[in-house]
């Protein structure tokens, strides 16, 4: 092809221009030639020749332009020129490319987290098949919930096992924390509890050793075990893996079949698993436990549709087979009633998708705006630069350029911005990303996202760059060109007073960054507000100086029977370590996440209720006000009549204005939890429950921890404490348990520190929020100062005059105040509708305040004004002091 | 028909010369084209180079430098087996071309 011959020719431009020129040469000789030989004298031939002819340089361009190779070399040359144009100026390009970089960097970076929450796929064999199993509309609280991903009971995992006709397999999963190391040392590890088939069904290969297969299920001695490739590599040193490589977990010596490759973390994004182990069929099943998680492989031709109607039409006699004994017939009818339903799981679970899925998209829409104030401003500059080679650009058209040319060669030059910009901002999401989920993280633990750039990333930043590019280089680059050489080249740098409309698109930049910057200081303003609401909201009780601790006591082998007794020990030991002011044992953390209840019976009605079963300095420790009756003591044990306490809540709900104290409160069968009747004793206040956003208060009942029923103890209890010095005491109670039961596995928290860690997506929408608001608010300072520097410089010889003519000083400033005045007054109005709008997206993210506060708007329009009229001020003083001398005689 | 067909009368023209005279120079075409049609058509530098240079490009003209019968140096252009087909493809175009614009002059 021809087009290649000529690439190839690329560099050796010189010798096609010769070519080309010589050509046109001899096309001229020839035609001389020719009249010669008809009887022109020469001189005439050459004359008539040339006016045929025409401009031949316009004729050689022509050519060049048919050139592919050499058009081409002109998109070089554009490029060239324009680098050497930056060069030139560094100032401007380095501003340029830095507010560039750190506009697409942080939306790329909010787009690049959104993309590993949300639009990746796990790292498995065809994710598009992967297919979950869930009841349609979850089962409403029913039985014991593992987790929020737990869909399905062990029963019914049996079910779906032996029929799976849209599936070529089925598997099942949970999340399980396992213990690694000898018990008085052990660490707890996001253990991962797998069917045998699970890495067949994802098609997940080994990295090392082998994975789990079906072979291994069985029994439930923990004994194998498959490591993830970062605890491999982190807690094993990445040795080789033998048939005698082993660990020691949960007190026994198990073997590490294999590792599974870098990639794969497990099923839940946002989370890491550590080892990976068979589940196992115990010998006591509980049928009303929701464990699993159950997920299939599509077989081809299978659709989700047809799939979850297969399901559908399944689901009768499979919950029929699987229902757990012991419940009410209404609570029977609710589990015989649920349907199953297949939905893609290509993406894994997570719980970060619910949890900041707005804030992110959110912040996607701030990053934006704040990108398109910079743009703004980019755009005001180039127009600046654009005024100032005016006469540059006319020279050039009057010399034959063509607008088109001028046009590319402008563009060229801001395309060459964007994509400098592009590429360091998208070197700057890396860091910037981490940052943002590192913002995210509690004491309890840390998000483990993987963020790679990938080709939506890539796509994303670049089609970003596109967008700028356009908003801010082609209004330029229009202005630039569409001068009328004649009048530009007559009136030099200076006109008196330059023309009225080029000025407008400049306002017009200017009152939308204030519009926009408003919207921002809206909603930064909101959401530092709500945070503040956040955390200063009580949530009814002692906050300060409350610690607690989750005590595991299975290894140490107490019998059922004792277990209570147990309990009280631990309880009296922790009240005995000195600086604690008071300890009870509760069933229930508050704010801590879980929830338990009960079906109620009270008089003539039916319920439900919240039961926390809470030993009898509970109250006295969490500072929750007893309003009427008794609290418990000591003497409400097991063999003492039942006794109930409720919260305010409960009371509204079953008794209204009747006496609740001697009530009698009946309590539907469960299993584990016989039917019982209780009488209440005292009411306490009404406090929250599991966080402080919680808007109504459910009725909520206490019940004395001794009277937990016996099938329902267990090895294990949660205490919490009152002290004065906090860290001290906390540090006290550890080391006196640990000196006394070594084996115990105890796990600390700090109440306040965890009601906060339950708000850091709140946490980091005020700083981020607030944080953009405030570069908003600066890029509009730049902004407008930038522009009406240029105003008075365009204007400089209407104001010389204006001085000269007697104008004062206070007259200057007030001209060039004006101007503020009036693009703030219309960026203000234009600003407040957008807010209005856009606050109508975060009402459900803000707390204790409304999206159209009042005070807050005008407490943005206040802030604006004092920025607009701050930026404003040192150029009217420039303005103001301006020598009419020397601004008439410049000229 | 194609969107350019009667813009690309010129190209028409030209490869037609082309294959009328073998290997030609840009002078030579033009000069051919103006005699044959009486003085009716002329050929322009400023597009007659673009469209050899452009067509020369596609691969349906080759080019190369060689003396004329008055011993001057020139480009002479001839057809490669792409053009000839070109030229044909073209041709039939035109009349369809020729027949749909007479149709449309006489409608009345």
């Amino acid at each position: 092809m021809g087009i290649f011959r000529r690439m190839w020719a690329l560099g050796r431009r010189s010798k096609l221009d010769r070519e080309i020129d010589e050509e046109l040469r001899e096309h001229m000789r020839l035609r001389v030639d020719a009249d010669v030989a008809k009887g022109m004298t020469p001189d005439e031939a050459i004359r008539r020749a040339r006016l045929r002819f025409g401009n031949p340089t316009v004729v050689k361009e022509r050519v060049d332009a048919e050139d592919a190779a050499l058009g081409f070399e002109s998109f070089f040359r554009d490029a060239r020129y324009a680098v050497r144009g930056f060069v030139k100026s560094p100032g401007f390009t380095i501003v340029a490319v830095l507010t560039l970089a750190l506009g697409i960097g942080a939306n790329t970076a909010v787009f690049q987290i959104l993309d590993a929450v949300r639009l990746r796929s796990l790292p498995i064999q065809n994710p598009q098949d992967l297919a979950e199993l869930r009841i349609v509309g979850g089962n409403k609280g029913f039985g014991v919930n593992d987790s929020p991903f737990a869909n399905f009971t062990i029963p019914m995992w049996q079910e779906v096992r032996r029929h799976h006709d849209p599936f070529s397999d089925v598997m099942a999963w949970r999340s399980n924390g396992v213990l690694v190391g000898k018990l008085t040392d052990a660490k707890h590890v996001n253990g991962l509890e797998v069917s045998g088939n699970f890495f067949n069904v994802l098609g997940v290969a080994p990295w090392q050793g082998r994975l789990i297969e079906p072979q291994d299920e069985g029994s439930c001695e923990m004994s194998k075990v498959v490591a993830s490739y970062s605890f491999w590599k982190s807690q094993m040193g990445g040795a080789t893996i033998t048939p005698n490589t082993t660990i020691i977990l949960e007190g026994r010596t198990v073997q590490v079949l294999g590792v599974t490759p870098p990639g794969f973390f497990g099923m839940v994004v946002g989370d890491r698993f550590d080892l990976a182990f068979p589940t196992c069929t115990p010998p006591n099943v509980r049928r009303e436990m929701f464990l699993f998680t159950v997920m299939g492989r599509l077989k081809p031709g299978w659709t989700m549709e047809r799939a979850s109607a297969y399901f559908g039409s399944l689901s009768p006699g499979l919950f029929e087979n699987a229902m757990p004994t012991g419940y009410s017939a209404d609570a029977v009818k609710i589990f015989k009633a649920y349907r199953l339903a297949a939905y893609p799981a290509g993406g894994g679970v997570s719980y970060l998708r619910d949890a900041y899925d707005s804030s992110l998209q959110l912040l996607l829409a701030i990053t934006g705006l704040v990108l398109l104030i910079a743009c703004a401003n980019l755009a005001n500059l180039m127009l600046a630069r654009a005024s100032a080679r005016k006469r540059e650009m006319a020279i050039r058209m009057a010399l034959g350029a063509s607008r088109r040319q001028l046009l590319r060669q402008l563009l060229i030059g801001s395309s060459l911005l964007a994509l400098s910009g592009a590429m360091l901002g998208v070197l700057l999401a890396q860091p910037l990303s981490r940052l943002l989920v590192a913002s995210l993280s509690t004491s309890q633990g840390s998000i483990q996202l993987s963020i790679v750039t990938d080709w939506r990333v890539l796509l994303f930043a670049a089609g970003v760059a596109v967008l700028t590019c356009i908003v801010f280089g082609t209004i330029p680059a229009m202005r630039g060109t569409s001068v009328d050489p004649i009048s530009s080249l007559k009136s030099g740098e200076r006109g008196v007073a330059g023309s009225r409309e080029r000025f407008s698109v400049q306002r017009l930049l200017v009152v939308t960054q204030i519009a926009v910057s408003m919207v921002l200081l809206v909603g930064a303003l909101l959401f530092v507000h709500s945070y503040r609401n956040l955390i200063t909201a009580s949530p009814g009780m002692r906050e300060a100086g409350i610690s607690g601790f989750y005590a595991g006591f299975s290894t140490m082998h107490i019998k059922q029977e004792n277990e209570a007794a147990f309990k009280r020990q631990l309880v009296e030991l922790v009240q005995s370590v000195h600086g604690v002011q008071n300890a009870a044992a509760t069933t229930h953390v508050p704010m801590g996440g879980s929830s338990w209840g009960h079906g109620v019976h009270v008089g003539t009605q039916d319920g439900g209720s919240h039961f926390t079963y809470a030993g009898p300095g509970y109250f006295a420790t969490m500072g929750i006000p007893l309003v009427r009756g008794r609290s418990f003591t000591a003497m409400d044990t097991t063999n003492a009549p039942h006794v109930l306490m409720v919260n305010q809540a409960f009371v509204r709900r079953y008794f209204g204005a009747t006496d609740p104290i001697g009530q009698l409160v009946q309590v539907l069968p469960e299993p584990q939890y016989p039917a019982r009747t209780y009488q209440i004793v005292g009411t306490v206040a009404d406090t929250k429950y599991n966080g402080v956003r919680e808007a109504t208060t459910d009725p909520e009942a206490f019940v004395p921890i001794d009277q937990v029923p016996e099938t329902a103890q267990g090895p294990f209890a949660a205490i919490m404490f009152a002290s004065e010095n906090g860290p001290a005491t906390v540090a006290a109670v550890r080391s006196t348990i640990a000196a006394r039961y070594p084996e115990m596995i105890l796990q600390f928290f700090d109440f306040r520190q965890g009601i906060r860690d339950n708000l850091v997506g709140d946490r980091m929408m005020a700083m981020l929020s607030g944080f953009f608001g405030v570069l908003a608010a600066l890029l509009v300072v730049v902004g407008l100062y930038g522009v009406l520097s240029y105003f008075i410089a365009q204007r400089r010889n209407e104001i010389g005059i204006r001085v000269a003519l007697g104008a004062n000083r206070g007259r200057v400033i007030g001209l060039v105040l004006r101007d503020t005045v009036w693009m703030l007054a219309i960026g203000v109005v234009v600003g407040t509708v957008l807010a209005l709008v856009a606050g109508r997206a975060a009402t459900t993210m803000l707390f204790g305040l409304k999206p159209y506060d009042a005070a807050t708007l005008v407490f943005s329009i206040l802030l604006l004004a004092v920025i607009a009229v701050l930026a404003s001020l040192l150029p009217a003083f420039k303005a103001s002091r301006l020598n009419p001398v020397d601004a008439l005689r410049c000229e | 028909m194609a969107k350019n067909d009667l813009q690309g009368a010129l190209d028409l023209l030209i490869l037609k010369t082309l294959s009328q005279l073998g290997a030609m120079h840009g002078y030579g075409i033009a000069v051919h084209i103006e005699e044959v049609s009486d003085a009716l058509l002329t050929v322009e530098e400023g597009s007659l180079y673009p469209a050899l240079h452009r067509m020369e490009q596609s691969g349906w003209l080759r080019a190369e430098w060689a003396v004329t019968e008055s011993s001057r140096k020139a480009k002479f252009y001839s057809l490669t087996a792409a053009g000839k087909k070109q030229l044909a493809a073209r041709e039939k175009n035109w009349e369809q071309v020729v027949k749909g614009v007479q149709a449309i002059l006489r409608f009345a």
